[in-house]
């Protein structure tokens, strides 16, 4: 066990599978001597070379697009998109060719692919530098989403991730990357596709993750100081999603406040509403909420920002709203 | 002095480019036929007219190279070896095709002869094989990529991304433009403000050259010199292949875009036809033997009707596999050309 950083979390999975598997390599715009955006890569083309430490020109689709020619033919690319926001332009690679070659081509195509992208606002970067565009992806079958919330599920997430043979996105909220926390030295968890109850309560389930684990937690604590004991789920992968614990939870709880940080409508917590609504109204108590953005570009101003985006206030409303 | 100074091609040679050639025609006419009268659903789009540029182009390759081709792409999978059984099985939607009929016409591969995929999205294809040239660069396989895109394709900026990225860092691949003068029904000249599309290369820093598509041994003798240079570590080309389609862009286009007179024109310059005809100059088969070349051609796409039709739909279950590769198997040896059909 150590206390490592978020970005520093990433960083010895990047580097652990680079030095365990030669076919690992990483491409991206300035993650060179720059060390990418957010830093994650800082010293790793010293480490490994230009090679494979890969400097790209600003091009995301080719980025993307070669990242997964390279993944056919026997290499495990790991693309940072420097910002989420950017993925609009490797769209089409993505969803019209990394996640349907494996289902097209049959089992001979495999793309063992990460792209990396960091995500979400806090920041004041305005309506392109801010977003959180996960939900897309659920709409995409064949691309698997993982979004780690702490350090330790950050190392062992991408560990798996690069080890997967289909194309995992990885979303890092930009907040996350300078929290610290406890790894162990064995990764856990061992698969994609496993929620962990970050906290256990019996009044109300919250369902969060990637940086707003923290923020439910914080509002778990909040709204036990007014007597209401809440369960906080962290999803960890929204592709796959581990339904059947949140389901568990709902089933003691009867109450069920879905949050993230994405725009409202079409959201992961519309998704994660309609799969309760359908496998376990009978336990519901009260109406289902769901604690999102605003259906609004993300504004810039310092004092817009914070209304756009949802606070731990609006979790604690809706959670105690439901218990009254 | 034989069919060409640049490709000497043995007798025993001459007929199997014929052969492929044919059997490429042959093919599509009657994939034509079959869309037409319902036995094959959706569409498809002919490579009548065109193929000697992928006949050509996949010449001078060794087994091991890979080709990325395109929407109008059997012509590619036949030229590089595939099965026309399991093609012919694909675009009937049956479990013995390609991809257990998940795909269609336009999304098949056959890693085993070393085509990484046919492409429905304009484009779509050319990125993805610059990075399998990446790969070959950074496994030093020595194997060079392929790869296949229409006039239409070139406008995308894909292709600018793709080939400046190649340039810069002097990846294996070649660049093969199929300029058959139409995007679907817009003209080149209207989508295009330059004449020639290989003109673009100077602006990458690469070699462009331009050659007539409907001559397979010249497309198969600039495509030579590119793949020497590539597998020399010299970097990339583009190659614009000057060609028609004979047909319309899919099945139910009525050519309403062009005269009958400029397609009378083209086909004068039939690609099969001058072969056929070179071969007979060149003393290299009797008009028997090129005759039997046409009936073997023949009844392997009867053969590939055949499988087809006797193979079964997908069974239960086919529906929902394979949206994911199992989670961790080890695939070192993926971007080796691979044995065995789809599990």
């Amino acid at each position: 066990m150590r206390e490592l950083t978020y970005w520093q979390a990433l960083q010895e999975a990047l580097r652990e599978a680079m030095q365990r598997d030669p076919s690992v390599f990483l491409m991206g715009e300035d993650i060179g001597e720059y060390g990418g955006a957010f830093g994650v890569t800082r010293g790793l083309l010293a480490e490994f070379g230009p090679e494979r430490v890969r400097c790209t020109p600003i091009s995301e689709a080719t980025i993307v697009g070669a990242a997964t020619g390279a993944a056919l033919t026997g290499m495990r690319p790991v693309v940072e998109i420097m910002f989420m926001d950017f993925l609009t332009l490797a769209m089409d690679q993505l969803a019209n060719h990394a996640a349907k070659f494996r289902y097209m081509y049959g089992s001979q195509a495999q793309v063992p692919l990460v792209v990396r992208a960091p995500a979400g606002g806090g920041r004041c970067y305005g309506a392109t530098h801010s977003q959180s565009l996960e939900a897309w992806f659920l709409h995409v079958p064949g691309v698997k989403v993982i979004a780690p919330a702490t350090p330790a599920d950050a190392k062992a997430l991408l560990t798996l991730a690069i080890r997967d043979n289909n194309p995992v996105l990885c979303v890092e909220h930009k907040l996350l990357y300078a929290t610290t926390g406890m790894v162990p030295d064995t990764p856990e968890p061992t698969a994609i596709g496993c929620a962990a109850v970050r906290r256990a309560g019996h009044d109300v389930t919250l369902v969060a993750y990637s940086y707003y684990v923290g923020v439910a937690l914080q509002a778990a604590d909040a709204l036990a100081a007014e007597g209401i004991d809440a369960e906080v789920i962290d999803l960890r992968s929204l592709v796959p999603m581990d339904t059947a614990t949140i389901l568990g939870s709902v089933r003691k709880t009867g109450r069920l406040v879905c949050v993230e940080e994405g725009t409202r409508s079409g959201g992961v917590g519309a998704e994660i509403a309609a799969r309760v609504a359908e496998e376990a109204y009978e336990y519901l108590d009260a109406p289902i909420r769901r604690i999102a953005a605003a259906d609004v570009p993300i504004p810039f101003s310092p004092a817009l920002e914070p209304q756009a985006l949802p606070q731990q206030d609006d979790i604690v409303r809706a959670a105690r709203g439901l218990c009254r | 002095m034989g069919l060409s100074a640049a490709i000497p091609l043995s007798a025993a040679e001459a007929r199997r480019v014929l052969f492929q050639l044919t059997l490429i025609r042959t093919f599509e006419e009657r994939v034509l036929k079959l869309v037409s009268d319902g036995s094959i659903r959706g569409t498809t789009h002919p490579y009548v007219g065109q193929e000697a540029v992928a006949v050509g182009a996949c010449l001078p390759l060794r087994a091991d190279d890979w080709v990325m081709s395109t929407h109008r792409g059997h012509g590619h999978l036949l030229a590089k070896g595939g099965d026309a059984n399991r093609l012919m099985a694909e675009l009937f939607g049956k479990a013995t095709g390609y991809g257990g009929g998940k795909g269609g016409t336009q999304h098949m591969a056959d890693y085993a002869v070393g085509h990484l995929g046919s492409n429905g999205i304009t484009g779509g294809g050319i990125p993805i094989g610059t990075g399998a040239a990446l790969s070959a660069q950074m496994r030093r396989s020595g194997q060079v990529v392929v790869i296949f895109f229409g006039d239409g394709a070139v406008n995308q900026g894909t292709f600018h991304e793709s080939l400046n990225l190649a340039a810069l860092w002097r990846l294996p691949a070649v660049y093969v433009c199929e300029n058959n003068l139409y995007a679907m029904s817009t003209p080149v000249h209207e989508a295009c403000a330059i004449e020639h599309i290989a003109d673009r290369a100077a602006a990458y820093g690469m070699p462009g050259t331009r050659v007539d598509g409907m001559d397979v041994l010249a497309v198969a003798a600039v495509v030579r010199t590119a793949v020497e240079r590539a597998r020399a570590g010299r970097g990339p080309s583009l190659i614009e292949c000057k060609t028609y389609r004979f047909l319309g862009h899919s099945k139910s286009d009525q050519r309403v875009y062009r005269s009958r007179e400029e397609e009378a024109a083209w086909r004068e310059r039939d690609p099969i036809a001058r072969f056929r005809a070179s071969m007979m100059e060149h003393g290299l088969a009797s008009a028997a033997e090129l005759d039997a070349i046409a009936r073997d051609a023949a009844a392997a796409v009867d053969a590939a009707v055949d499988f087809a039709q006797s193979s079964p739909f997908p069974g239960p279950g086919a529906l929902t596999e394979g949206v994911f590769s199992l989670p961790c198997e080890d695939s070192r040896e993926r971007g080796r050309a691979r044995e065995g059909p789809d599990a």
